[in-house]
């Protein structure tokens, strides 16, 4: 029998049963399209990260107070370390040569207030390096003021979306804010941008580093955001670092440093790993495709005894009938994937267009590995309903009607 | 050449066995035309299964063209079913979604045969049963003799050399059953081996070899020509 042949007979089934196989291919083709649509997600998220890691630009690390132990000892918790980070220590590393830019990180929540407008907002308490390291630009007046490096002074800049909330469309530069207790002149204003590891920074108010410092009457750092050299050399960098920090400690080298690639990788790891969880979860709704093919197969069989021991009698061999069955489902469940595979794309694309920020797009082995789910999966489901309609007896088979003829 | 040599065969009802064959003994050469008459439950469509390799004898030998066939895997006796052997049933089993030539089709594509050199036999055949303005058609649009006939000619199509036929009349009006033993009759006439199950007497006696089933036995076995067995038709 011709492969061409067993496609037209198969056919002509689907097209006598066409409710029975509009349902399995929408079983089917759901099942590969959720697999495809939700390993997208994962692999959009995976890559959205590195979109935003790469925006930061230059390399970037990241020294939190307090040693991360692994064994012994109480978790560290940032900021009650045993000794601060101090804007000192960040004023010496800042002559590491290999260094950039060096932004100190106080913050903090308190209530931002224009006239009788009052909202919650993040303050971020930071020096002028800190626009340099996370590319921050304004829109609207200055960044920080140099001085604001080491002195405390009644300036901040506003976030966008902090801004349009508090004055609306009015101008903001040169006006009073009042933060935490103390009024602050508003001297910029930042461009909009999206979010940035998670950070809202629209919402956020940047203030200096040492009025931070009094605002929560804190003398610790929060974290110190490091941009290295372009050409810097990264471990050698991180070990002058913990050079400088220990001479300052006391022979204690209480900090833990996070390099922007370390970061990365396993963000990478975490969302790799979380995509193929999540494929495998969609798998199941494969797994259920499977079982009402078994079902509807089993049905089927019986209901096509006759016409199974006719082929019988006209000269088909079990093997033959095994074939067609099996046939039957493998075609099935490659329509329904053929379908799922282009449903979930145009979703894609439609997603890409509402949403261009977020990378979607299906990891090169979710469709492989859908649709081979989605086979391996009618196979397995089809076999009991073929074997049956193979060992069917054609005598019986023949006899289920001529009885009542 | 069919020979049943001592071919029994027991059906299990539940508990009880059921002897639809007793060491039958049946030898049919080239070219016979035989009727199977006796009454229901005698076996007949039994031994008919049996000869058209449907079913095996629980004990006894069927040699086809003295080849014994009881112990042939199950590939190759569908394959011989394919090749030698055409089946028409009482209730005509043609395949509802399928058109008349394609129905007719069904034995040659089975057995791989392509498409265009299909198409042409099962024409031709179509026209031998005077069908051949019907080939589009489904089997709901044609009426019952018709059916008979796209049914034989799917038993004709793989050109066999046996045809075996359980009750084709029985679901027709007299009529149209005349027709179809005209058309059965003409193909035994051309050399075929024509096997006919029928209650119908009338029918029954046109047959030059007569045969009386009774519990499972064949009880009479009466040839129209004189001396035992059948004319030789040299195939
Ligand atoms: N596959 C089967 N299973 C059980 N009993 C069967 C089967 N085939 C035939 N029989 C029984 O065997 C006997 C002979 O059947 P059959 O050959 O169909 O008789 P006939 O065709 O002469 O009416 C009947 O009693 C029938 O019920
Ligand atoms: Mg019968």
């Amino acid at each position: 029998m011709y492969l061409a042949d067993q496609i037209r007979f198969n056919w002509q089934i689907f097209v006598r049963h066409r409710i029975r196989t509009g349902l399995l291919l929408l079983a089917v083709g759901l099942g590969v399209a959720s697999v495809i649509l939700l390993t997208s997600l994962g692999e959009g998220a995976r890559r959205y990260v590195n979109q935003e890691f790469s925006a930061l630009g230059n390399q970037l690390l990241i020294i939190l107070p307090g040693r991360k132990e692994t064994t012994g000892g109480s978790p560290p918790i940032y900021g009650t370390a045993p000794r601060d980070l101090t804007l000192e220590d960040a004023q010496a590393l800042a002559r590491i040569p290999s260094i950039n830019a060096v932004a100190p990180v106080i913050a903090g929540t308190t209530s931002i207030a224009v006239d009788s407008l009052s909202r919650e907002a993040i303050v971020l308490g930071s020096t002028p390096a800190i626009f340099q390291v996370r590319q921050l630009e304004v829109s609207q007046g200055k960044i920080l003021p140099d001085r604001t490096r080491s002195e405390a002074m009644a300036v901040c800049v506003l976030g966008a979306k902090l801004k349009r909330e508090l004055f609306g469309h009015d101008r903001a530069i040169g006006e009073w804010v009042r933060a935490g207790g103390r009024r602050l002149r508003v001297v910029g204003v930042l461009v909009e941008r999206g979010e940035s590891l998670g950070m809202d920074l629209s919402d956020m108010i940047i203030v200096p580093v040492r009025t931070a410092e009094q605002m929560f009457n804190t003398p610790g750092l929060f974290r110190v955001l490091i941009e290295l050299a372009g050409n810097a050399d990264l471990p050698r960098t991180e070990k002058r670092i913990k050079e400088i920090i220990r001479e300052r400690h006391e022979g204690d080298e209480d900090i833990t440093l996070i390099s922007q690639d370390a970061m990365l990788a396993s963000f990478d790891n975490i969302l790799s790993t979380l995509t193929l969880a999540i494929a495998a979860i969609a798998a199941i709704s494969l797994l259920v495709a499977g079982i009402l093919i078994m079902n509807l197969s089993l049905i089927s069989v019986s209901q096509r005894r006759r016409e199974i021991g006719l082929l019988k009698a006209i000269g088909a061999s079990s093997a033959q009938v095994r074939q067609l069955f099996l046939g039957e489902s493998l075609m099935l469940v490659s329509l329904g994937s053929l379908a799922g595979i282009i449903f979930a794309w145009s979703v894609v694309l439609v997603i890409g267009r509402i949403w261009p920020v977020f990378p979607m797009a299906p990891p090169w082995w979710s469709m492989p590995a859908a649709v081979g789910t989605a086979l391996l999966a009618g196979l397995v489901f089809s076999w009991m309903p073929a074997r049956r309609a193979a060992a069917l007896d054609p005598v019986l088979a023949l006899r289920g009607q001529a009885g009542q003829g | 050449m069919i020979e049943l040599q001592q071919v029994s065969k027991t059906y299990l009802i539940g508990e009880t066995p059921l002897r639809a064959l007793r060491e039958v003994d049946l030898v049919a050469q080239e070219g016979e035309y035989i009727s199977v008459m006796g009454p229901s439950g005698s076996g007949k469509s039994t031994l008919l299964n049996m000869i058209g390799l449907l079913d095996r004898p629980d004990s006894g030998s069927y040699l086809l063209d003295g080849s014994h066939t009881e112990r042939l895997p199950e590939e190759q006796r569908a394959r011989l079913r394919g090749e030698q052997i055409g089946f028409i049933f009482q209730s005509f089993h043609l395949v509802n979604r399928l058109t008349t030539l394609e129905n007719v089709e069904l034995p040659m594509m089975l057995a791989g045969v392509s498409v265009r050199e299909r198409r042409t036999a099962a024409q031709e055949v179509l026209a031998q049963v005077g069908l051949e303005a019907w080939s589009g058609h489904h089997p709901n649009q044609l009426s019952g003799g018709q059916l008979q006939r796209v049914a034989i000619a799917r038993a004709i199509v793989m050109k066999p050399r046996i045809l075996l036929a359980d009750e084709p009349t029985g679901n027709l009006d007299q009529a149209s059953g005349r027709e179809i033993i005209a058309v059965l009759e003409n193909l035994n006439a051309e050399g075929i081996t024509l096997l006919v199950v029928t209650h119908d007497l009338n029918l029954g006696q046109r047959a030059r070899r007569q045969i009386h089933m009774v519990d499972g036995r064949i009880e009479t076995d009466i040839s129209a020509e004189a001396g035992a067995g059948a004319k030789y038709v040299p195939g």
